[in-house]
């Protein structure tokens, strides 16, 4: 009994209250950021945002969240049962599975397995079914060109995505993102991180990661003048409420992924002393901020792209661009000898 | 293998969808997202305005002209007041006349604010929205305070207007036109340049003049196609030959250049705002003519004719002389006109309204076919469209 203990339900406990030690903080920052969403593009607009429901509106989250919760589930008649009730589950899950391989610290990573990268790469293309298959299985016209939309969206720019990815992988020589970040760190601290030697590269990412997790102006699959609210037009209730947690965790998501690879993880800005007393999953948080804000400060900002120009900025822009890249800074990591295990 | 007939996806647009601007229906036949046909259904706001004015009096009859264009209620008051003046053979006094272009214009403000940030909205960019919402809602309370309401104003009668302008609104108004500058510049600096809004809008629902004419394109929408039409030069009517201002023209017709003609027709407005203010003399504001404009409350106190006079407007209205008349002015959305026709009676034997959107908006399968169903939403917003007018 002694032994079942220690070999087989002692490592699954901790495994368990790991995932809740990961999800339950993502979860609520998922909430926040709705409120955070709601303040800054409030402030743009020189409006307050919510500030009713408790202090300064803090609590409009949980508000909003109870609404939905104490909704009734639609199902429109038309609709295949089961795959819409799926779809909204499978985006959700995705959204929170990727996490494992995320570091939040020097060694705080759930799994630290060695193809980190190509496990994200992997969750995320699969989080196009969520969308594809609520298009498809809501039986409605316009959630169906949501759907198509999304699919041709997404796979677009996963190509340049991975080029990106590759010139990282390329300065590093592992896909583990703890090696990643471990590469960035160095006595010149910000100046090491990736954001600077491949700054075209990461304004490519993060790019691309706007449209990956089909925000404005790439928000086509839900493009609100023209599709009302496309893929999720017959969702309601807490079946919404999965996609709309869903795509605020991949918005996480992409930012965190945008912080390990060019933003340095959570390595401090200077690695001297007052920067280093902080906690590295401190300046983590602090990075995904930021770049979640870019998310945000994008969307008050700009008007949304067509159809056919979103394709055309991913296929004849992104893609040469990134490509080139990936020789550019092959060619140079090889002629100088930079490359991992070349010095 | 047997022939198969592929059939186009046909999408119903409205009329609850967010960018139908109202009710409008318009049913897509589209070939994936490319449009092969757009029918615009148009009637779900019919309120049969024109035979209900029919049954009021002529100054009962101002009111509907509020509810046609309701983003600019004022310019088609302006347009039913004129015609009546016509008909009645009088010509409001001097300071009236000016309070009539002044709130003209302040209604082409608010039109071209809330079209021009609507179109933003419709294209993606939410902010200008609530930005030039804000400027909108002070133009709203100049509205109010000259004559109580803020949207439905029933201030332009025919004769001048219902009230002077209160102590202090010139002052604010000009206050404001001093501002209200920079609020442009904050809209054009989003949009103007704006790389994907550029994108989203050059070249798309192009007309040339040639066509724009057959359409019986009107107002900004024909200035874009490069025609110097408007209506204030052509043929000016009250103090608008007095006024100094541009007519802006566009080169392609597109939405583009809609949206250009509309922010420089701003400026223009603003100019016009500010010579009014200077230029306004004092004096009375509407017709010295107790057949058609009631007589001042003291006057009544004393004076029984005036009594009289007060009680057979109010209840009876004025008779106006057999006769008809074409009259037009330049609404923000283009030519707006009252076919009046007076059978001598004290209600208008039949009223016809023209109004400019219904011609813009018959263009629509013409403008959008070939382009992607996220034209369609652009070009809608760009032909400025408000159903209160078009299905009256």
């Amino acid at each position: 009994m002694a032994e079942l203990w220690a070999e087989y339900l002692w490592p699954a406990l901790l495994i368990v209250l790991k995932v809740v030690a990961i999800c339950v903080p993502l979860l609520i920052s998922v909430a926040y950021l709705t409120f955070a969403e709601r303040k800054v593009i409030g402030a743009i607009h020189r409006r307050k945002g919510p500030n009713v429901v408790g202090p300064f509106g803090l609590l409009q989250p949980m508000a909003d969240g109870l609404k939905l919760m104490l909704k009734e589930t639609i199902i429109p008649t038309g609709a295949n049962r089961a795959v819409f009730i799926i779809a909204p589950m499978l985006t959700f899950i995705l959204a929170l599975v990727a996490w494992a391989v995320i570091p939040f610290g020097d060694g705080v990573v759930l799994a630290n397995i060695n193809v980190g990268v190509l496990y994200l790469f992997a969750i995320s293309s699969l989080g196009v079914y969520g969308i594809v298959m609520a298009g498809w299985a809501s039986n409605s016209k316009y959630a169906f060109l949501g759907g198509l939309r999304s699919a041709a969206q997404m796979v677009s720019y996963e190509v340049s995505m991975g080029f990106v990815l590759i010139t990282v992988l390329l300065c590093v020589g592992s896909l583990n993102l703890s090696d990643i970040v471990r590469a960035q760190s160095g006595p010149l601290g910000m100046l090491q991180w990736f954001v600077v030697p491949l700054l075209p590269m990461a304004v490519i990412f993060l790019v691309s990661a706007l449209a990956e997790t089909n925000r404005h102006p790439f928000d086509l699959p839900e493009a609100e003048a023209e599709l009302v609210s496309g893929y999720n037009v017959e969702y309601s209730a807490m079946t919404f409420a999965l996609f709309f947690l869903g795509e605020y965790a991949n918005m996480i998501l992409m930012s965190a992924i945008t912080s390990v690879l060019f933003l340095g993880g959570w390595l401090p800005p200077l690695p001297v002393a007052p920067f280093t007393w902080v906690p590295g999953p401190v300046w983590f948080a602090l990075k995904i901020a930021a770049c979640l804000f870019v998310f945000l400060w994008v969307r008050a900002t700009l008007p949304r792209y067509r159809y056919d120009q979103l394709m055309r900025l991913g296929w004849k822009v992104f893609l040469p661009v990134s490509l080139a890249a990936v020789v550019i800074v092959a060619g140079v990591v090889l002629t100088f000898g930079l490359g991992p295990g070349m010095k | 293998m047997a022939e198969t007939q592929i059939k186009n996806l046909t999408i119903n647009f409205g009329p609850q969808h967010p960018s139908a601007h109202g009710v409008l229906r318009l049913v897509l036949e589209m070939d994936g997202e490319v449009i092969e046909r757009a029918d615009p259904h148009v009637g779900l706001l019919h309120r049969g305005t024109e035979k209900l004015i029919e049954y009021k009096n002529y100054v009962q009859a101002v009111p509907y002209f509020d509810r046609l264009d309701y983003v600019a209620p004022q310019n088609q008051e302006h347009a039913f007041a004129l015609a009546v003046e016509k008909l009645l053979g009088i010509t409001p006094p001097l300071r009236g006349q000016y309070i009539r272009v002044l709130y003209a214009e302040i209604g082409r403000v608010l039109n071209h604010l809330f079209t021009v940030c609507a179109y933003a909205m419709d294209i993606g960019a939410m902010t200008p929205m609530l930005w030039g919402f804000e400027e909108r809602e002070r133009l709203m309370e100049f509205c109010e305070r000259v004559c109580g309401a803020r949207l439905h104003m029933n201030y332009f009668r025919p004769g001048g207007v219902s009230q002077d302008l209160p102590a202090g609104l010139a002052d604010d108004i000009a206050a404001w036109a001093d501002e209200f500058p920079r609020c442009i510049d904050d809209l054009e600096a989003l949009l103007t340049e704006n790389r994907i809004f550029k994108q989203r809008s050059v070249d798309i629902g192009a007309i040339s003049a040639e066509d724009a004419f057959d359409w019986g394109f009107s107002g900004p929408c024909l200035r874009a196609s490069g025609v110097p039409w408007d209506l204030r030069k052509a043929q000016p009517y009250d103090v608008y030959d007095r006024m100094d201002f541009d007519v802006p023209v566009g080169k392609h017709g597109d939405c583009y250049d809609r949206y250009l003609v509309r922010m420089v027709e701003l400026r223009e407005s603003l100019k016009i705002i500010k010579q009014c203010l200077n230029e306004m003399p004092a004096g009375p504001v509407k017709v010295d003519d107790r057949k058609v404009a009631p007589p001042k409350r003291g006057e009544m106190k004393g004076s029984m004719e005036a009594l009289i006079h007060h009680f057979k407007l109010f209840t009876e209205g004025y008779h106006v002389p057999a006769g008809e008349t074409y009259t037009v002015v330049e609404a923000p959305k283009g030519e707006f006109g009252v076919y009046l026709v007076s059978d001598g009676s004290n209600r208008p034997y039949r009223c016809k309204i023209r109004p400019p959107g219904f011609a813009h908006l018959q263009a629509m399968d013409f403008l959008t076919r070939g382009h992607m169903l996220a034209d369609v939403v652009a070009v809608l917003g760009s032909l400025d469209i408000v159903f209160g007018e078009i299905d009256r």
